[in-house]
């Protein structure tokens, strides 16, 4: 599979802690991959350097062979990289289908289908159908549709985290990242939420880096794993052999494991 | 659904103003247009307090809309109404074109007390200008309409209708607006910001936007003032001015582009009534109204009909 995103040698320091040393890894297109690691070794920090959130103070981000590292999160978003939270982040005083439909409203004006003088239905690219449809498709694709009209502010947790990924569906990513799907979602809950979310991903064609702490989770849906330690890359691997490495096992999985 | 009627409520109530307009006594016709003056700055607030941005110096672009129609008259001799309001719009849009570019990096108190400060800064201008009356201001010619001077009977109706026709044409493009992507994303930059980022949205650019029509609004508003009443002062830039205009867009409330000019009505009634009874203490019964506003009806007078349509639905 050839590689869509390649990430080399990104350093970023914080004053005197440093979040990544020369952090490299290339991503093959259509592949799930697992982000694991302690917290503060680095993860959300290499999501937040392809995300454009932070620049790195070294190092470039290559997407589909374009240099991306000095574009800003909007900008990195319209080219097909989209990202989850790990507290999700919704319009909280709005309806769960008018989170949607402002997202999918984003979409339209970035695609100049919808603006001030446009007449007529315009139809969301990639989906080809109307706005409405779209958002009830994908509501209906993460189990949502019962919460439809439920304000944002008041939704269950697992239901809030599902939203947040519902959202950044509607751009139709090419790449994903999801940063702790399953936190603050019950043990039973994990594995329904992980297939459901994989599922519907997969079904839209993405690729799909994901952040997590279980690692049941992580062999189960994982192809590949890449392990942090330190803001190092420790390992990077299928999952059998990264889970299975020494350091990961002392600095990652702990002692047990 | 309520939106899609909008248009045809603005219609039938100026249908009604125009036709009902010479039947109305001319003191009534005076606070009717000046309702429309300060309804079209507050219907631009209104579009800034839904993305939850408050400007404390709408009263900057007010008075830059009544100066502008006023120096059309001093210097140039025009008195044309429409030509008043559209000069107006452009030296308030202009001006807040240019100070977007500061303005919309900022947010909450911020946002408010730097567009306080920018208007207290064309006041501090207007009352040291020798040339444009100084703290006294100066009188603007008598309106014409198209080049036509109305007789004195037919002068304030000609406003009026002036006043009206542009108003609704205003609110009808607003209306418009904020069912497009951008005018729809005023409560998701309310609500949050990085969203909006990482779905691919500018939100600094949506509240540029947003802070130039607003500007618009208040310098036609202005114009329309200046000419309303026949007199400019650098009052009209001071940041008392700017808090009547919070006062109109908190009583009416965010639910439609009706709402601003219903509640510019209202006020300017209570004014009258409060001014009329009790020269003194005018400012207690405004007060007093807006407490029993903000406790009975939180969303504003237009709860009341939002409210109804909520139990229809």
């Amino acid at each position: 599979m050839p590689t869509v995103l390649d990430a080399r040698a990104l350093c970023k320091s914080f004053g005197a802690v440093t979040a990544a040393k020369d952090v490299s890894a290339a991503i093959e297109k259509d592949s799930v991959v697992g982000l694991i690691g302690t917290n503060g070794a680095g993860k959300t920090t290499f999501i937040n350097m392809i995300t454009g959130y932070i620049k790195p103070d070294r190092g470039s981000i290559h997407y589909e062979g374009r240099d991306i590292t000095a574009l800003v999160p909007r900008e990195i978003t319209r080219l097909g990289i989209c990202r989850s939270f790990q507290i999700p982040q919704l319009y909280s005083s709005l309806s769960v289908f008018d989170n949607m439909m402002v997202g999918i409203g984003i979409v339209l004006a970035n695609a100049r289908l919808a603006g001030y003088f446009s007449r007529g239905t315009p139809l969301v690219p990639g989906y080809a159908r109307p706005a409405e449809e779209v958002a009830e498709h994908l509501l209906a694709r993460f189990g949502l549709l019962d919460y439809r009209e439920r304000n944002a502010q008041v939704l269950p947790g697992g239901v809030r985290k599902l939203l947040d990924i519902a959202l950044t569906m509607v751009a139709r990513p090419r790449i994903l990242l999801l940063d702790e799907p399953t936190s603050g979602v019950s043990a039973q809950e994990k594995f329904g939420i992980m297939q459901m979310v994989l599922e519907a991903v997969r079904a839209e064609g993405t690729t799909v880096l994901f952040v997590e702490h279980d690692m049941e989770v992580v062999s189960r849906f994982a192809q590949r794993v890449i392990a942090f330690y330190d803001g190092r890359v420790i390992a990077d691997a299928a999952p059998e052999v990264a889970l299975a490495d020494p350091e990961v096992k002392r600095n990652v999985v702990g002692r047990r494991a | 659904m309520r939106r899609e009627r909008t248009p045809l409520v603005l219609g039938g109530i100026l249908a009604a103003l125009l036709a009902g307009g010479p039947f109305i006594p001319q003191w009534a016709i005076f606070i009717i247009t000046v309702a429309f003056a300060k309804g079209l700055v507050a219907l631009g607030l209104m579009l800034l307090l839904r993305a939850g941005l408050v400007s404390f110096g709408q009263a900057l672009y007010y008075c830059l809309g009544a100066y502008a129609a006023g120096a059309l008259g001093r210097f140039l001799g025009i008195g044309d109404v429409f030509v008043q309001m559209l000069c107006g719009a452009l030296a308030a849009g202009l001006a807040a074109f240019i100070l977007g570019f500061l303005l919309a990096k900022y947010r909450g108190i911020f946002f408010g007390l730097l567009s306080l400060a920018l208007s207290m800064i064309l006041y501090g201008l207007l009352v040291k200008n020798e040339a444009l009356g100084s703290t006294d201001g100066f009188n603007i010619l008598p309106s014409t309409l198209f080049g036509v001077r109305p007789g004195p009977d037919w002068v304030r109706y000609a406003v009026l209708v002036a006043a009206a026709v542009v108003s609704f044409f205003l609110a009808f493009l607003v209306h418009r607006y904020l069912g497009t992507p951008l005018g729809r994303l005023a409560p998701a930059i309310k609500d949050n910001e990085i969203r909006v980022e990482y779905m691919g949205a500018s939100a600094r650019y949506a509240v540029h936007v947003k802070y130039v029509i607003a500007a618009v609004l208040a310098g036609v508003g202005g114009a329309l003032a200046a000419t309303t009443v026949g007199h400019i002062d650098p009052d009209m830039a001071f940041w008392t001015t700017s808090g009547e205009f919070i006062f109109i867009t908190i009583l009416a409330g965010t639910g439609s582009v009706i709402a601003p000019f219903a509640g510019a009505l209202l006020y300017e009634v209570i004014h009258t009534t409060a001014y009329d009874l009790s020269p003194n203490t005018w400012q207690l019964s405004l007060g007093a109204a807006l407490l029993v506003i903000i406790v009975f009806l939180p969303e504003g007078l237009w709860s009341l009909f939002g409210r109804r349509h909520a139990h229809r639905s």
